[in-house]
């Protein structure tokens, strides 16, 4: 069947079965390969995307059910990591393997479009559905609040 | 920094060969250093490991796998040094899996940087010292009075420069000097080692690039998924294979027969598990196809096993005498009749699985007899020597790329899903992507063992420790263990108390085992930590001048003492430790009635000295806050990559605690736990606030994956007993009544 889908700004068609996980249409019928597999269930949260900019868990979320809907994954976030985030992320050295990062940051870009000043407690209620396996949280929390100050908070020390 | 991210693959594959010729140095050697010795010494094979650009571009290759323990970043920095070039300049790719042009080439028991710390300063310094012959020559001046300043070659009295992309075409026709008796930087001077560098594959990251193993994408690409028995090697008896054959999208359905030895103990590196293999043009529609198989199964040897009766045969085995003595000297029984006090404990700790973030997944294409893969592998040569084996295939026709990797912990170690991936490529003649589900990978790991740990120890009337006896009943038959179930004997506080005993017993097992970060000291630490923390309980001394008591102590004949060998333990270096982790932490003005309390705990392994203290509070239902780790460590002269080095060390900090929640158990064979749900790992919400300080020793650099993570264990533990009085002996938390909050 036929879907139409609105990533990033951008009509897309597939050809998958309605019930098709979001997540694996963005992976491999539109070769969207930044939203990442973990768990299947809704538990790890490395397959955040957002939807009408509200994230969801792209695993749990079947694809024909957010047809026509406004679908935001880690490339549509900004491609030349242009989003405050992605260089709080890219300056604070958050990732590791990395593997998890797309899905935090895309959890992170909600916390702050509802909270743009999130205090820790705010950032610990948002971001504890997302599994860090390295247990890069500490970083993940500085840069959270690096992007939210957007300006100049303290490079990299050495 | 420029990213090499958007270069294609199979480009890159070709660049590398183009790299052999006019723009490459091919010309190294490089120690042959085993994992087990770092920094000794061996003959080279020539290898490239520098590009220049007749544009000046520096193209620095990362040798090693990158699964997030920061070595694609901080091996090219160690060239970059001695090159003297501009960092911000620098490119840096990744090198495909050619241990002969780039010497070992693992990720694994923490050794990149002890392994590569002087080699790959050489390897700078001599392209350096050819730059700078290659320019004295064109100018006919002599080499003394040239420099090189950031990518140039300078002749100061003439004020004449060549840019280094100007050089490398002659450079590259010279004999590369002697790499032992190159010219090193004084470490006064350097300017990118011990300062911190951003990973340069962040941007790849934060924008989604595909630069993960399961990212990859060949045209015509099949998607697989393979169904293996509950139990651990079981045989596939009959399976639907037509039926599901027809569901849509499958294109094949293929059974695995398997490549399993008979050795009792499962093997480190199975060749290949059976069972049935799904292959569709997407892998959520090999998924899915999986609902409708219906296998019967052959369980095979494994399928009586259970964890209750694991802990029933411990507790025998502990009533008798070790039936193997790992290390004995002194005089046990007579200590322990003349003592004061005598201790006795029972530890337990459990299976543990990997569960990394990125699935076990390989991509591989086999075409005219060669083999092709893209792998996540921390062992990407014994993954080919594996495939080749077990495929009988020549290792000269197979190459093996190495994909960024998310999380490794050992897991990675094993190449049983490159070997499948592999197979499924010669059989249907099409490339195919191999992707673990999170189910596959958490009941088909090659877990941590368990163990159970009995211990014995006298204190003389002065309160000093007399002797100590630990008997470990862990898994295998007879002397052969199993992966990650050894110990050596060489623990503290061995060689430091004047009676000492080890011995192990076996349990039959038929699980496959592995490595996980710290393997052994992960669960010894913990145990010989906070056996060390009753003892001094019962002294009535601080746990910190407990371990400086016995650090002190003259060492046990026979105990191998050399303080210039960084494998020994070294007194020094972990009173070093020990002193700034309690000066940072307040340690000795702790007040056990202001409802948080802290505890102590130290450890040395893999080259490296880690002490922490954790502060942590308990409520009524016995729920844990750790709301404080002070972590201070000694890895040796220099932190190369400071930034990336306190986040690994926090890292460390983190999966120990959430090793403390987890357990992985068997019921019938099948083990129980199939997704993170099941064996929970810490969330932010749970993440204490923890502080790194590093002690600078006069020791070479050495690695940070592994000793940063032991000491958090017992420290935790140690601080729970000072908050509670419960001693915490049985892991996880929840076996001894307690939880994260």
């Amino acid at each position: 069947m036929l879907l139409k889908l609105n990533v990033n700004s951008e009509v897309r068609t597939v050809d998958a079965p309605p019930d098709t996980p979001l997540l694996w249409v963005l992976r491999d019928g539109l070769d969207l390969k930044g939203t990442k597999y973990g768990c299947g269930m809704g538990i790890c949260g490395a397959c955040t995307v957002l939807v009408e900019g509200k994230a969801v868990r792209s695993c749990m979320t079947h694809a024909g059910s957010v047809a026509g809907q406004a679908i935001t994954t880690i490339e549509g976030l900004s491609a030349n990591t242009a989003h405050p985030l992605q260089q709080a992320w890219d300056t604070l050295d958050v990732p590791q393997c990395g593997y998890c990062q797309p899905g935090q940051i895309m959890a992170a870009a909600t916390l702050l479009a509802r909270t743009p000043h999130p205090t820790d407690a705010d950032i610990d209620a948002a971001m504890s559905g997302n599994l860090c396996r390295c247990g890069t949280y500490p970083r993940i929390r500085q840069a959270i609040h690096h992007a939210a100050e957007a300006a100049h908070a303290p490079a990299l020390r050495d | 920094m420029n990213i090499d991210i958007d270069l294609d693959r199979r480009s890159f594959l070709k660049m590398t060969a183009l790299a052999g010729g006019a723009f490459a140095l091919g010309l190294y050697k490089f120690p042959g250093a085993s994992a087990q010795e770092p920094g000794q010494l061996t003959d080279f094979a020539p290898v490239a490991f520098i590009r220049i650009d007749p544009g000046s571009v520096v193209t620095l290759m990362a040798k090693n796998p990158e699964l997030g323990q920061g070595v694609k970043t901080m091996l090219p920095m160690l060239i970059a040094e001695e090159l003297d070039v501009d960092w911000n300049e620098a490119r840096v790719e990744q090198a495909d899996a050619h241990p002969e042009l780039f010497g070992p080439q693992s990720a694994g028991g923490s050794t990149a940087t002890p392994i590569n710390w002087d080699p790959l300063r050489r390897v700078g310094a001599a392209y350096r010292q050819m730059l700078v012959t290659a320019a004295a020559q064109s100018w006919g001046v002599p080499e003394s009075e040239c420099s090189t300043n950031c990518g140039k070659v300078v002749h100061a009295s003439s004020g004449r420069i060549y840019p280094y992309g100007q050089l490398a075409a002659k450079a590259a026709t010279l004999t590369p000097p002697d790499l032992r008796s190159v010219h090193l930087k004084d470490p006064k001077d350097y300017r990118i080692i011990g300062h911190s560098h951003r990973g340069v594959d962040n941007r790849a990251i934060v924008t989604g690039k595909p630069i993960f193993g399961i990212d990859t994408e060949l045209p015509g690409m099949l998607h697989a998924v393979i169904q293996r028995c509950p139990v651990y090697g079981g045989k596939v008896k009959s399976a639907n294979i037509d039926e599901v054959g027809k569901l849509p999208g499958v294109r094949k359905v293929l059974l695995i027969e398997g490549a399993l030895s008979n050795d009792p103990v499962a093997p480190w590196e199975p060749g290949m598990e059976p069972g049935v293999a799904i292959l569709a043009d997407t892998w959520w529609q090999a998924q899915s196809a999986r609902k409708s198989l219906k296998i019967e199964w052959d369980d095979g040897r494994g399928a009586g096993q259970n964890s209750g009766d694991f802990d029933r045969r411990a507790a025998e085995l502990l009533k008798s005498p070790p039936a193997s003595t790992v290390r004995s000297y002194g005089d046990i029984d007579g200590a322990f009749k003349s003592s004061a006090k005598v201790l006795e404990a029972v530890y337990a700790y459990p299976f543990l699985a990997h569960g990394t973030l990125e699935p076990q997944d390989t991509t591989a294409v086999f075409s005219d007899g060669k083999l092709e893969i893209w792998t996540t592998s921390q062992t990407p040569a014994e993954g080919r020597a594996l495939v080749a084996s077990t495929m009988g295939i020549d290792p000269a026709n197979i190459t093996v790329h190495m994909c960024r990797a998310g999380g490794g912990f050992g897991r990675r170690l094993q190449n049983d899903y490159m070997v499948e991936a592999a197979w499924m490529a010669r059989q249907m003649g099409k490339p195919v992507k191999l992707v673990w589900s999170r189910e596959d990978d958490f009941t088909h790991d090659a877990y941590r063992p368990g163990g159970t740990i009995g211990l014995k120890a006298a204190l003389d009337t002065q309160n000093m420790l007399v002797a100590w006896t630990e008997h470990l009943i862990t898994f295998g038959e007879g002397k052969t263990l199993v992966q990650g179930g050894e110990i050596d004997g060489d623990q503290f506080p061995a060689g430091r108390v004047p009676n000492y005993s080890l011995g192990t017993s076996t349990i039959p097992l038929w699980l496959r085992c592995g490595a996980l970060r710290a393997p052994g000291d992960n669960a010894y630490a913990f145990v010989h930590q906070s056996f060390l923390d009753e003892l001094a309980a019962a002294a009535g001394r601080d746990p910190l001048d407990f371990q400086f008591d016995l650090l002190g102590a003259a060492p046990a004949p026979g105990a191998k003492v050399d303080p210039h060998n960084p494998e020994l333990l070294n007194p020094e270096r972990m009173k070093g430790v020990l002193s700034l982790v309690a000066e940072k932490s307040g340690w000795r003005a702790r007040k056990a009635s202001s409802g948080r309390s802290m505890g102590l705990g130290a450890h040395f392994c893999h080259l490296g000295y880690f002490a922490m203290v954790a502060e942590v509070s308990v409520d009524r239902q016995n729920h844990v806050t750790v709301h404080h780790v002070w972590a201070a460590g000694d890895i040796g002269s220099h932190i190369i990559n400071p930034a990336a080095a306190e986040n690994l060390c926090c890292g460390g900090v983190i999966e120990g605690l959430s090793h403390m929640q987890q357990e992985i158990t068997l019921t019938n064979g099948r083990v129980d736990q199939a997704n993170y749900h099941q064996h929970p790992m810490l969330r932010m919400r749970q993440v204490p606030a923890i502080e790194v300080f590093w002690r600078k020793s006069e020791f070479a650099p050495t690695g940070l994956g592994e000793p940063a993570l032991p000491p958090i264990l017992p420290a935790v533990g140690n601080a729970i007993f000072a908050a509670t009085g419960k001693r915490i002996r049985t892991l996880p938390l929840e076996r001894s009544g307690f939880s994260f909050a």
